[in-house]
Order: structure tokens, then C-alpha cells, then sequence
């Protein structure tokens, strides 16, 4: 039976989201919405990965992800107009820096990694703000804009059409969602539930755990790399506050508030996240002070998130 | 280039000490109660703004000397609400909610002084240069170095002489056999973390003499401190102090030469750090 229910849930998901075009202007919100909440999921999945299927905190995600957004940018602007060479570039500048800094902190864990990550994290941000020729400092990279895909007996017109661009992002957001699940059924995936149960044992039991927590980092980091990419795609703009420390927050609380121990979990943070946050900061200025207040509450009452929660409730 | 590099050298160690302030306040908490506090910067504005206010009833010195006071208690209550419920709990969560506490300090400062910089005044004799070659030896900035320095030396004092500070050595190494000889752990932790708080509303009562006053003058410390605390060590109290310093003095000498690469180069320092010795400076082995 419960896996029965699973099967339901994945389908209900899926359903769900493909036909968001249809369901979500009649629920009085704009298909844009949509499109944010599953780069943003996309982003809390791959942060969930290493956080809640591996047992390792990273801070400072919103890096790799502002690294593929200004990979893409950046590749857009100035080398050629192409969005699939945009988004490459981008992945592999997010992945290549997730792999060299992985190498330094791979030897730390709990809060000595976290704060690591942190710290790092920041690198980036200062600069994209420094680096005002290439970057635009804190105006960011503008004047630019996604390209139409050409498929050769077709064009689809990501640009001007949002849904279109919403089945775009959501095509991605199904390979990379069927990757993670791939890898987290595969032989490798079980190692790494493993290392998170208990690492000592899975030491002793010859498993190389550094150099799995490293590739379980860069994975990771290379799935946020591809969401910070279509983030620049979806905004055809990109400034420093998309790899700030902030950004990395947002992550971590999606995957929370949605549930760490589940692989939909940081979807549904996402989306809750996401339409809290849309509707505070359209009716107070202060709305810095309640997502704050929201943060803190889940942290105190609702640390399990809502998958976490239901799946107890079924277990009762 | 000489006097520039004095200059320089001088200013890395003024801003520095601001590190070392902030992060030994960060190391203490984080050493005994396995919290990275994200506030911590919140706090430090907080002292900076309540010295503000206080200015206007109490002059310069009763600001500088009842701010940092009310900036432990706030600390102490948070502690008690908040904090406190989350230990021994997994660090994310402690984490996120000292995270949610930063946005909300941020926004609130911002509510009550306002969003736009605020100046603040301090005595005419403590601004003016000491000699005429040196202009940059202020009164002020000699006096800051005093002050961090007495704070510094205060703190050993707490925790190699007093019995609080004892049983918080104590209770960094093994909490467990602290709380089993008797000792209240809970008072302990609490009266700890309002040590360290103290310290960062201390920095930010001293820092707007210097920097001025906004609502995001914490996010601009923050950063450094964590570096400072990797690259002297986790768990080591000198060692954080080392880093600090090393740390603004490093940024100070290479603004000289390269001024836009004066960020960058801690985090250099923090990367070369890991790589050769990823417990830190002085850390101890197989702490983390």
C-alpha cells in the first residue's frame, strides 16, 4: 500500500505541474509564478541531495547557483547568442569551482564545513561586485535576453511566449529531477544514506567517505548551477543578489519547511516559499522582518516540513 | 610609500581588531554551545544604534560603557526564548533560526532609526590627529586599539581567574562531566552567550565612531569574522585572535599595492589555510 502511495504522489506531482498553464491563471496568478517556483525547486533539490541525502550542510549554495546564472549571462552578452551555450557555460563554470573548492573542505564536517561553505560562498559574491568591467558590479549584467530555441525543423519561441518557456524550464527540470532519483537508487545513492546514517561504520566498512561526500558535493553543486542558469534565463538579468548569502538561506528553508527526507519535499518548500514571500512583500514594506519571523517559526515548530509531517501521520 | 605602508599596516590592525572583537564573540558561543550565530551582526548594529540613542541622555562615555550592557541582556533573552531550545539538535536548525533573526534585526533597526546613514559625534579632542606626520593616528583610532586591547585582555581575565570562566574552558572541552560535577549548564550557556554578545554590541559602539551608522553595518564584519575564526582555529580563543588580526593586517597591506584585491586576499589566506593546515593556526587536532 504505502508504495502504492508513492506511486500516486509521483503521479499527482507530475500532473501537476504539466499542466500549471492551465491551472494556475484560474487560480488568479500568472504562469511567470510557476516558472519561478520550480527553478527555485529545481535549486532546493540539488541543495537537498547533499543535505538531506547525504547529512552535510552547505550555507552557501546561492554561489554555484549565481556562478551558472553569470556563466550564462555572461555567455549570452558577450561570446554568442545561444541559450543552450549559455547554460552549458554556465554549469561548467558553477561545477568547476564547486570541484576545486570541494577538494579544501571536503576534510570538514557539521558546523566547521558549514561555516566553510559560508565563507566561501561569499568569494563570488564580492566578485561579481568588484568586477565592475565584466560584471556590472552592482547593477549586474542587463541588456541582454534568452534566445529562441532552434531545433532545426522548428523553432520554439522561448522568448515572447511564457508558457512555452515554462515547458522549456520544466523539460529541464525533469531530467535533472529523474538524474537525482537515478543516482539516488543507484548503488552509489545507498552509500551516501550510509555515510549520512552513520559515517563511522561506513568507514569501516572500506567505503572511501571524503570522495563521496566530494562527488555527492559537486552533483549537488552542478544541478544548483543548472537552476541559477535558467534563473538568468527567466529574468533576462542577473546581479550579485543572486549569489549572496541570503540566497543560500532560501534554499536551506525550502528544503526544511518542504521536508529533508523526502525527494518532493523541496518542492513543495519552494512553492510555499515562494507564494508566502510573493504576497508579503506586495503588502508591507517590512517584509524582511516576517520572512525573519517565518524562518524562526519553522525552525521551533515545524522542523520535520510538511512531507516529514504527513508521512508521520500516515506511520501512526 | 613608506608612510603609506604605515598607514595601511596601522589601518589592517584597527580594522582587525574589529574582526578579532567580533569573531572571539562568535568562537565563544560557537565553541560552547555548537551555535554559528548569524545574528551576531544584527547584535553589533544593535549596540551601535542604542549607543546612538543613549548619546543624547548619557554623552559619549555613558553610551560607550551602558550600550554593549544592554546589547548582552537582549542576547540573554534570546538566548532564553530562542536559542536554548535547539541544543544538542541538529546545527542546521540553530543556524537557520539565528539566520531568521538577522533579517528580522536588520528590518528593525531599520524601522526604528531609519534606512538612511546616521552620523555620529565623538569628542573633539579624541578626533584630532596626534602629530602632524602621522595624520592618521587620531585620538580615536589609538583609543580604539586601547579599548579592543583592554576588552581582549578583560576576557582572558574572565576565563583563566574567574570560576564562570573556568567552568566555560571546561565546559568547551566536555560539557558532559561539567554539567555531571554540578555545574548549571544551562546558566552556563546562557551567561556565555551574553559574554559574546556583549563583545559584538561592544564593536558596534565603537564602530560608528569610525564607520558611521546604518542597518546593514554588521553584514560588512560578519564575513571577515568567520575567515578569522577558520584561519586561527576552530575551538582556539588565541587563535581567533591571531586570525583577526592577521587577517585585517593582510587586507590592509595589500590595499597598498592592489586595492581592489584587499577582500580577495582573505580568502586566499582562508583557502591556503585548509589546504595546509585545515584545523587552523592554532586549532587542535580531530576537533571538528
Amino acid at each position: 500500500m504505502p508504495r502504492l502511495d508513492k506511486r500516486a504522489g509521483d503521479v499527482l506531482i507530475w500532473f501537476l505541474l504539466l499542466t500549471v498553464p492551465y491551472w494556475l491563471p484560474l487560480a488568479g496568478s500568472y504562469v511567470e509564478l510557476g516558472t519561478h517556483v520550480v527553478v527555485y525547486a529545481l535549486a532546493a533539490m540539488a541543495l537537498n541531495f547533499l543535505l538531506g541525502y547525504t547529512g552535510v550542510l552547505s550555507f552557501g549554495h546561492a554561489a554555484y547557483f549565481g556562478l551558472g546564472a553569470y556563466g550564462a549571462a555572461m555567455t549570452i552578452k558577450y561570446l554568442y547568442p545561444s541559450t543552450p551555450l549559455g547554460m552549458l557555460v554556465g554549469v561548467i563554470v558553477g561545477t568547476a569551482a564547486a570541484g576545486v573548492i570541494g577538494l579544501m573542505i571536503v576534510r570538514l564536517r557539521g558546523v566547521y564545513f558549514a561555516m566553510c561553505t559560508i565563507a566561501f560562498g561569499q568569494v563570488f559574491y564580492f566578485i561579481a561586485f568588484q568586477w565592475r568591467t565584466a560584471t556590472g558590479g552592482d547593477d549586474g549584467v542587463s541588456a541582454w535576453h534568452r534566445v529562441p530555441l532552434d531545433l532545426g525543423v522548428a523553432s520554439v519561441d522561448i522568448l515572447n511566449n511564457p508558457e512555452a518557456f515554462y515547458y522549456f524550464v520544466l523539460a529541464v527540470f525533469a531530467i535533472c529531477a529523474a538524474a537525482m532519483a537515478f543516482l539516488l537508487r543507484s548503488p552509489f545513492g545507498r552509500t551516501l544514506l550510509a555515510i549520512r546514517e552513520n559515517e563511522r561504520r561506513a568507514r569501516f566498512l572500506g567505503i572511501p567517505v571524503d570522495r563521496h561526500i566530494w562527488m555527492s558535493w559537486v552533483i549537488s553543486c552542478f544541478f544548483v548551477s543548472v537552476a541559477g542558469a535558467l534563473f538568468a534565463l527567466m529574468n533576462n538579468f542577473v546581479d550579485p543578489r543572486a549569489l549572496r548569502w541570503d540566497q543560500s538561506g532560501n534554499f536551506v528553508i525550502m528544503a526544511v519547511l518542504g521536508g529533508m527526507r523526502s525527494f518532493w519535499g523541496p518542492l513543495i518548500g519552494a512553492a510555499i516559499f515562494l507564494v508566502l514571500q510573493d504576497y508579503i512583500s506586495s503588502h508591507t514594506e517590512n517584509w524582511m522582518s516576517f520572512i525573519g519571523l517565518f524562518f524562526v517559526l519553522i525552525v521551533l515548530f515545524f522542523p520535520r516540513g510538511v512531507l516529514g509531517v504527513m508521512r508521520r501521520r500516515t506511520a501512526s | 610609500m613608506t608612510q603609506l605602508l604605515l598607514f595601511n599596516v596601522f589601518n589592517g590592525l584597527i580594522i582587525g581588531a574589529f574582526y578579532a572583537l567580533m569573531a572571539l564573540g562568535l568562537s565563544l558561543i560557537l565553541n560552547l554551545s555548537g551555535v554559528i550565530n548569524f545574528a551576531h551582526g544584527g547584535f553589533m548594529a544593535i549596540g551601535g544604534y542604542l549607543a546612538y540613542t543613549l548619546f543624547s541622555y548619557l554623552g559619549f562615555w555613558g553610551a560607550l560603557i551602558v550600550s554593549p550592557f544592554l546589547v548582552a541582556i537582549i542576547g540573554i533573552l534570546i538566548e532564553r526564548v530562542l536559542i536554548r531550545r535547539l541544543y544538542g539538535r541538529d546545527p542546521l536548525y540553530s543556524l537557520l533560526l539565528t539566520f531568521g533573526l538577522a533579517f528580522m534585526i536588520e528590518d528593525g533597526t531599520r524601522f526604528i532609526w531609519g534606512a538612511q546613514s546616521l552620523p555620529y559625534q565623538i569628542p573633539s579632542w579624541l578626533a584630532a590627529p596626534l602629530s602632524s606626520e602621522y595624520f592618521f593616528l587620531t585620538g580615536y583610532r589609538v583609543f580604539m586599539m586601547l579599548l579592543v586591547a583592554a576588552a581582549v585582555l578583560g576576557l582572558f581575565v574572565i576565563l583563566n581567574y574567574t570560576r564562570l570562566g573556568l567552568r566555560i574552558r571546561a565546559g568547551t572541552l566536555d560539557l558532559e562531566t561539567v554539567s555531571v560535577l554540578g555545574v548549571n549548564v544551562r546558566v552556563l550557556r546562557n551567561l556565555n552567550f551574553g559574554l559574546g554578545i556583549y563583545l559584538a554590541g561592544l564593536a558596534g559602539v565603537l564602530a560608528i565612531g569610525m564607520l558611521g551608522l546604518q542597518p546593514t553595518i554588521g553584514d560588512n564584519l560578519i564575513m571577515p569574522s568567520f575567515i578569522a575564526i577558520i584561519v586561527g582555529g576552530l575551538g582556539s580563543l588565541p587563535g581567533t585572535l591571531a586570525g583577526g588580526l592577521l587577517i585585517g593586517v593582510a587586507s590592509g597591506v595589500t590595499s597598498v599595492f592592489f586595492p581592489s584585491a584587499s577582500e580577495a586576499v582573505m580568502y586566499v589566506m582562508m583557502a591556503a589555510v585548509l589546504i595546509v593546515r585545515p584545523r587552523g593556526l592554532l586549532g587542535e587536532e580531530g576537533r571538528f
